[in-house]
């Protein structure tokens, strides 16, 4: 099977981001949420908070989560994002979500994202959903 | 401590009109251990919050009762508590959010750990002459929007502006102003429970030149955003009222100037009033001050909000120096040992010993440390400053207010307003007209008052496209 490379569009200087910040970007008409990691790393998602159903993603704060296996042993570290509005949290790698705040859990579309030549580059396109998120929102 | 007895048939949760007992039951019949579980159980605590502190509290009663031991980590990257966390970087002098988390943590935070490092270093700042501006760039990206932008996110991701107005003072010439920007951007002006003016629906790319205009009238931030303190309510006093016993209006400008900025495990609220008819309500703030013939009786540990509680009369008849010496040790004191966002009702109820114990520490320094305190407290007043000044002057931090990075002049294009007596509102899902500027929903809400009424007796029949 082959995979097609997606198309990057090019946002920002990797400089003009804050460190576990994110900022907002318009790619075609979306909008999208990009974010700088502490290891310079970049990741993006959708802008829009499917709970709150505004564009304020950007604006959440960025942080880490320990998944573990059964036995409790960690297993790895993801990045996360948190809803500035009322503070879900997602795993920023696949948009899963990691607390709903006792509520539904809506995924949020996630987004390529990488760093090149000190540019920031991110898919025109979301990509396709894990298998099993339904990626519908209010 | 008193939420633990409240009977199984008392609404903890109004807004889902959830009972003490299902939240018990949640806990020793279905096995819940994590608040997390308790409101995906029983949706208690799903809509507003307000009820959180509550429900954790019975929670924790339950799971002692059932022989758990019941952790006080702040999260999932700090095993301690606020205040244990707060002593270690005390003495431990780290300054940053990656030099906290290395020594005494995992991971890189989240949204629960990352606001309570920024609050402590702020305030353990403060106390040692300032190192960083909470809002800057080093503790501004630890903290939560409202805090990083300073000011208030809205329902439709644009923001509240508030400016300080010590004591509910504000002079007709900064009245003018204050109108002309709302005017100018659209702004929804509405009086807030802080005796100040807010003005709604400022986007995040327009506050910058919104404060631009107000701290050339004189106007500084009013920490509106903050866990810090509010505001000083008072009322006015013996200048203007033949009640009046003392000037309660120059003392609340006084304590509102002393105290601004000051970050604090929750936010703090304080009232003056001039005399026993309290027409301030400082009973009801986290420090009340109210006047006698002789000085200044002094209440703390006040509270409005979802659990209110009268602050308890901690020293009466002050005179106006060991009034504020008393305040400043009761302010550090809570910075230094409550929980996070444990308001000082709650701080107060639950210390051990209660007011006559604080009475002790505070008022008779029983611990030795009331000058230490006055030292911090001194220190913050002299290492104030205006952070929407010192933003403004500061074009790096200026560039972070945008809109679309790689679109600085583009504005969110799904916002989207409608008039209402005489102003505008958020447009909700339900509205068929609506204007993408608020300026033009403003002047359209001022041609028809329009808009309906809750009641329904109002209709608005303005095409606005």
């Amino acid at each position: 099977m082959t995979t097609q490379e997606p198309t990057m569009i090019d946002i920002c200087a990797l400089s003009d981001l804050s460190v576990e910040r994110g900022a907002a970007a318009l790619i075609g008409g979306d909008q999208v949420a990009v974010f700088r990691l502490v290891d310079d790393s970049v990741r993006a998602c959708q802008q829009r908070d499917p709970y709150s159903g505004t564009n304020v993603l950007s604006r959440g704060l960025v942080g880490s989560h320990e998944a573990s296996a059964d036995d409790g042993e960690p297993v790895e570290l993801v990045p996360t994002i948190a809803s500035p509005m009322y503070k879900q949290v997602w795993n920023l790698d696949t948009g899963e979500v990691l607390d709903a705040g006792g509520g539904e859990k809506f995924p949020i579309a996630v987004h390529e994202a990488e760093v090149r030549d000190g540019r920031v580059l991110v898919s025109v396109a979301p990509r396709p959903l894990a298998a099993g998120a339904t990626g519908i929102a209010p | 401590m008193a939420n633990a007895e409240l009977p199984d048939d008392a609404v903890v949760c109004s807004c889902n009109n959830v009972f003490a007992g299902t939240i018990r039951a949640s806990v020793t019949e279905h096995g819940c251990t994590t608040l997390g579980e308790v409101k995906e159980c029983t949706s208690a605590g799903t809509v507003c919050g307000s009820c959180v502190p509550t429900l954790t509290t019975l929670l924790n009663k339950e799971l002692e009762r059932s022989g758990i031991t019941v952790s006080t980590a702040m999260c999932e990257h700090f095993a301690h508590s606020r205040a244990e966390l707060y002593q270690l970087v005390k003495e431990g002098g780290q300054q940053t959010f990656t030099e906290i988390v290395t020594a005494f943590g995992r991971g890189r935070g989240c949204a629960v750990c990352k606001p309570v490092v920024a609050s402590l270093l702020s305030s353990l700042g403060t106390t040692s002459g300032r190192l960083h501006s909470p809002v800057g760039e080093q503790l501004g990206s630890l903290q939560d929007t409202n805090d990083h932008v300073m000011a208030n996110i809205q329902k439709n991701g644009t923001y509240s502006v508030i400016p300080r107005m010590p004591a509910g003072e504000v002079t007709p010439e900064q009245l003018l102003v204050l109108a002309q920007v709302a005017i100018d951007y659209g702004l929804y002006l509405k009086l807030n429970g802080a005796q100040r003016i807010g003005m709604f629906g400022a986007r995040l790319d327009q506050l910058p030149e919104i404060w631009r205009r107000l701290v050339d009238a004189g106007f500084e931030s009013g920490h509106a955003y903050g866990k810090s303190l509010r505001m000083v309510k008072s009322c006015v006093g013996s200048t203007w009222c033949r009640y009046g016993v003392q000037d309660s209006t120059s003392m609340a400008v006084a304590l509102e100037r002393r105290y601004r900025g000051l970050r604090s495990p929750h936010k703090l609220k304080v009232g003056v009033s001039g005399c026993a008819r309290e027409c301030a309500e400082a009973r009801a703030k986290d420090v009340g001050v109210i006047a006698t013939t002789k000085g200044w009786n002094l209440y703390v540990g006040g509270n409005g909000g979802a659990q209110p509680a009268h602050a308890q009369l901690l020293i009466e008849d002050l005179d106006d120096e060991n009034l504020v010496k008393c305040i400043d040790r009761f302010l550090m004191l809570y910075i230094q040992e409550a929980d996070k966002v444990q308001r000082t009702a709650r701080w107060v109820e639950d210390r051990a010993g209660g007011i006559e114990e604080l009475r002790r520490v505070i008022v008779e320094d029983s611990l030795g440390i009331g000058e230490e305190l006055e030292a911090q407290m001194a220190n913050h007043v002299a290492t104030y400053e205006d952070e929407w000044t010192a933003t403004l002057d500061d074009p790096q931090r200026l560039a972070k207010f945008v809109s679309f990075i790689n679109a600085p002049g583009v504005a969110d294009p799904d916002l989207a307003w409608v008039p209402e007596r005489g102003q505008m509102r958020p447009a909700h899902e339900m509205d068929q007209h609506t204007a993408p500027d608020p300026v033009r929903a403003r002047a359209l809400a001022s041609l028809s008052l329009g808009a309906t009424s809750p009641l329904g007796d109002s209709v608005d029949g303005e095409e606005i496209r």
